[in-house]
């Protein structure tokens, strides 16, 4: 058993993990945040994507002792502190982009990587960059159309602010 | 279009999705309770094969191991059940050996649970099942169905010849259809397979079983479409615990698309193993756990012969089907190739004489059953290729051979030759519809730029029926069904007039809790959010069949409003005493409750308080409170039907093919969320193009899955998708069901298929090639490019 500390949605957190215990497990059962979701078994899936220090990472992969110390967050750490949606957790719901909701976690992170990378996606870019992300229900059509809209939405908010 | 904000027909934002966004909602792998072990499941990795040592004692005391359960805890145990029964085509049962809850001493596929170990943590139960000392004689398996028929090597000592049953429908056509096709000016045949698939909900299955002793009460946690049919099956066949003691509760599930329809071994496992120990029991599968236990779908092998006279009409149809049922009968494996197949090869045209021979077998394989469409997709798939390729081989346009042999609207009600009678439909106006959204006229054009730039253009059309919302249980009785096909719903009016409502639908990505709030506040006038919406726990929703075949609107939706009928009566009842006006009088529009040409009126929250505080009511005549019950028996299926058109774009030099365009014109009746139904296109659209260009389920000789997770089976990824171009305006209601609805979950998945196909094959014409089997992956269409001599040469 070993100890590891790290930051989760903002706060700090430490628990005893065996060496082979991955975050995804750290997460969902030592810390209960079970929103970050296990799909596959041979890191295909995304649905277990989590941000590490702002980048996202598939949390299948990687061993909770890897990530000692890092800065997490997770689906749960998404909304604003009062329950309000991101700008694209709602353009997720706006644009009808989940159905059963099981692969939805790891497309929200996922994708609210790519607009922090990339601000004005094309669609194709989009796609491409949800290569490892995989939904059964929704055919992708209205998950693109989220992410663009957010995009978008975003971009205006930035042009708003200046 | 009508942009109306709530209620029928608005596309109402869904209020699950604010639960999914931010993590919080609850699928069965999120619950963990007090003190529960953790399965883990041995299974075969033969496909077939002799248990001829299990030695458990090692594993059973390694550390944290509470035990090791094999097939000799299962003494006195049922096997997994089939809910169906088909009748041979000699009047005798389909043949249905055992399905043992963990292997009897013979393995059948790979991937049959063997043995259990239950123990404190998962990590400790997989560690002490290397501990297991486990011999088994390899045997011959039987992978292919043709070779299985010949007998030999039997699945089960049953069935020596691995027949499950050999159906003929209808039986007392087939002489004619012989004749008709032995007389016809044209006859176009074509052998063609329908690829085994796995349906893959992104969850993968989880069931948790806990047993409380004070009272008796068993609980189980379970990925189900349906938790009152496992509690029927289970309870009753398998474990042998009355409804009563028994809770099942499926709380929000990752997807299903019919593979989590089934009863499975596992359910009944960490049931009975929760009682044996005493405490919670958790199973969670591995996505390579899912591809060799969850029921897999389709896997048809067919030849279908349509007859032509010399004007071009439909004369028969003869389709010769073999069905793989896998090594054992999954729930409602039998019925999917025969009742949810045969019934509907008359597909949307007035081909008279129709006849269908399908033979089940038995094979070393996953069981199959039900996957999104079942049956409806295999039989529309045959019908449309063959459709096309007679087009091809008349010289006539693919088009206006279908629309000739269209059943016309002034035809409905229509009796098909294959016992079901369509209710509404036209056919033509989606046709129609499709052709002029996929820019037919400017097609010549795109091909000739495709060509331009070395690629290959094609535009495939088809046109799908479908039958939902099974369905009237008198018939299914008659067909073999084990169970009725009604629905169930509780409308109960709070003391407030807020609603719950409990229905025996279960949500898994449909949307319900939007779309019933939106139905039941269009008929009682009151806002959305005043309204609950109640499923997947026995011991909360009184009775369910279910979801699965496009039923939950059309059958759980009427149960529905039936229930709020009820009320409504009720309350217009009480309104007219507490009006002091006569019943007759009393008229109810946006939630009041008006005496007719007066302005007194009661609202519905005072109607529902009066009900619950009685104090001026009429108590002699009704009871207080404010709750009804429905069960809803749909009086026939459903009917949608639609026009589908892919355009498609092939480099003759990879064999790579790009879906450049996908056109859908549905005829799902009456909306009550067009954004719900939309999606639902776009997932099943997904799911047929997955079929037929990326998918495939096969096994090697010897009976290795050849996919077993996601690096080897191909799941359509976003890039391989297109944006889907829908119509929902031509509407021919239902006329059966009272929201006119048709059910539009499968019809994606149905459609798509030959639309795809139709286009490649279009696409490849100028180069000879007349049909290629899904998936049609760069390889297979390369190699039909080039010929089985230019791959002889390679
Ligand atoms: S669980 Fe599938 S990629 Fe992590
Ligand atoms: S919404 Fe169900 S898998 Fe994506």
């Amino acid at each position: 058993m070993a100890s590891v500390s790290m930051t989760v949605n903002g706060k700090a957190v430490s628990g005893e993990v065996e060496g082979r215990t991955l975050l995804v497990e750290f997460l969902r059962e030592g810390l209960e945040l079970t929103g970050t979701h296990v799909g596959c078994d041979t890191s295909q899936c995304g649905a277990c994507v989590v941000h590490v220090n702002g980048e996202s990472v598939k949390a299948c992969s990687v061993l909770a002792v890897a990530v000692d110390g890092a800065d997490i967050r997770t689906i749960e750490g998404m909304a604003a502190p009062d329950g309000t949606l991101s700008v694209l957790q709602q353009a997720f719901q706006d644009h009808h982009g989940l159905q059963c909701g099981f692969c939805t976690p790891g497309m929200v992170m996922s994708a609210a990587d790519l607009l922090q990378k990339n601000a004005d996606p094309s669609e194709q870019e989009v796609r491409e960059w949800l290569e490892g992300n995989i939904c059964r229900c929704t055919g992708y059509h209205n998950i693109v159309k989220a992410i663009l809209a957010a995009a978008a939405t975003l971009r205006g908010e930035k042009i708003a602010a200046e | 279009m009508n942009k109306q904000m709530t209620g029928i027909g608005a596309s109402s934002k869904r209020r699950e999705d604010v639960r999914f966004l931010t993590g919080k909602g609850q699928y069965t792998d999120d619950i963990n309770r007090h003190g529960q072990l953790y399965a883990h499941f041995v299974r075969s990795e033969v496909a077939h094969g002799k248990i001829t040592k299990l030695d458990a004692s090692a594993a059973a005391a390694a550390p944290g191991v509470a035990h090791v359960f094999t097939s000799k805890d299962f003494e006195g145990v049922g096997g997994v059940p089939c809910g169906w029964l088909i009748t041979d085509k000699n009047g005798e049962p389909m043949k249905e050996p055992k399905h043992p809850i963990l292997a009897e001493g013979k393995v059948r596929h790979v991937g049959d649970p063997i043995a259990v170990v239950v123990a404190e943590t998962l990590a400790q139960a997989r560690d002490a099942a290397e501990l297991i000392d486990l011999e088994i004689e390899e045997l011959p398996a039987v992978i292919d169905m043709r070779e299985a028929l010949k007998g030999g090597v039997a699945v089960h000592d049953e069935a020596p010849d691995n027949l499950c049953y050999d159906w003929e429908f209808v039986a007392e056509n087939k002489a004619a259809v012989d004749e008709a096709i032995a007389r016809a000016a044209h006859v176009t045949t074509l052998e063609l397979v329908n690829n085994r698939l796995v349906a893959n909900p992104m969850e993968p299955r989880c069931a948790i079983g806990e047993y409380d002793r004070a009272g008796d009460q068993h609980t189980l946690y379970t990925t189900s479409q349906n938790p009152h049919v496992i509690r029927l099956l289970m309870g009753a066949f398998v474990l042998g615990i009355p409804e009563h003691k028994l809770r099942v509760v499926a709380p929000d599930v990752g997807g299903g698309f019919g593979t989590k329809i089934y009863h499975y071994a596992e359910e009944a496992f960490v049931t009975f193993a929760a009682k044996k120990l005493n405490k919670p029991v958790k199973w969670t599968a591995s996505r390579s756990e899912a591809f060799m236990s969850d029921a897999q779908g389709r896997d048809h092998v067919t030849k279908v012969e349509l007859a032509l006279d010399a004007d071009n009409n439909f004369t028969a149809l003869r389709c010769l089907t073999h069905a793989n049922m896998g090594a054992y009968l999954s729930t409602f494996a039998p019925c999917i190739p025969t009742w949810l197949h045969g019934t509907l090869l008359a597909g949307n045209y007035r081909t008279p004489l129709i006849f269908t021979n399908v033979k089940a077998v038995f094979t070393n394989t996953v069981p199959v059953d039900a996957y999104r469409g079942a049956g409806r997709p295999e039989a529309t798939y045959q019908l449309e290729r063959v459709i096309d390729k007679a087009a091809r081989e008349l010289g006539v346009s693919p088009i206006a051979l279908r629309k000739q042999n269209f059943i016309k609207p002034d035809q409905f009600p229509y009796q098909t030759p294959v016992a079901v009678v369509y209710d509404t439909g036209d056919y033509d106006a989606t046709m129609d519809k499709v052709v002029e959204m996929a820019d037919l006229a400017g097609f010549d054009a795109r091909k000739a730029e495709a060509k331009s730039r070395g690629k290959l253009r094609g535009l495939g059309f088809a046109h799908y029926i479908e039958a939902c919302g099974i369905a009237p249980s008198s018939l299914v009785g008659a067909l073999g069904a084990r169970a009725g096909l009604y629905e169930a719903a509780t409308v109960r009016v709070n003391p407030t007039g807020s609603v719950s409502v409990f229905t025996g639908s279960h949500s898994h990505g449909q949307g319900h809790e939007t779309t019933f709030a939106q139905v039941v506040s269009d008929m009682l006038g009151i806002p959305e959010d005043q309204i609950d919406i109640v499923h997947g726990d026995t011991n909360r929703v009184p009775f369910g069949m279910g979801t699965y075949g496009s039923r939950s609107l059309a059958v759980g939706g009427s149960a529905i409003v039936k229930s709020v009928e009820k009320i409504v009566s009720k309350a217009r009842k009480i309104a007219a005493h507490l009006l002091e006006a006569s019943e007759a009088d009393i008229t109810f529009e946006d939630g009041q409750f008006k005496v007719a040409g007066t302005d007194r009126a009661k609202a519905f929250g005072e109607i529902a308080l009066a009900a619950y505080v009685p104090h001026q009511y009429p108590i002699e005549e009704i009871e207080p409170g404010l709750e009804e019950t429905s069960f809803y028996d749909p009086k026939n299926f459903t009917y949608p039907s639609g026009g589908y058109a892919c355009e498609v774009e092939v480099d003759p030099e990879t064999g790579v093919v790009k879906v450049c365009a996908f056109h859908a014109a549905d005829d799902f009746g009456n909306l009550v969320n067009p954004m719900i139904v939309e999606g639902q296109i776009h997932g099943g659209v997904a799911q047929g193009i997955g079929q037929a260009m990326l998918e495939h389920c096969t096994f090697d000789a010897d009976g290795q899955p050849q996919a077993g997770s996601y690096m080897d089976y191909a799941m359509p990824r976003a890039a391989d998708m297109p944006m889907v171009n829908i119509d929902s305006s031509c509407v021919t209601p239902c006329t059966h069901n009272p929201l006119g609805v048709k059910g539009c979950g499968e019809a994606g998945a149905i459609g798509s298929p030959p639309a795809f196909v139709n286009a490649v094959i279009d696409a490849l014409a100028e180069r000879g090639v007349t049909h290629i089997d899904m998936p049609l992956t760069p390889q297979a269409v390369w190699k039909a490019i080039h010929g089985a001599s230019a791959v002889a040469a390679e």
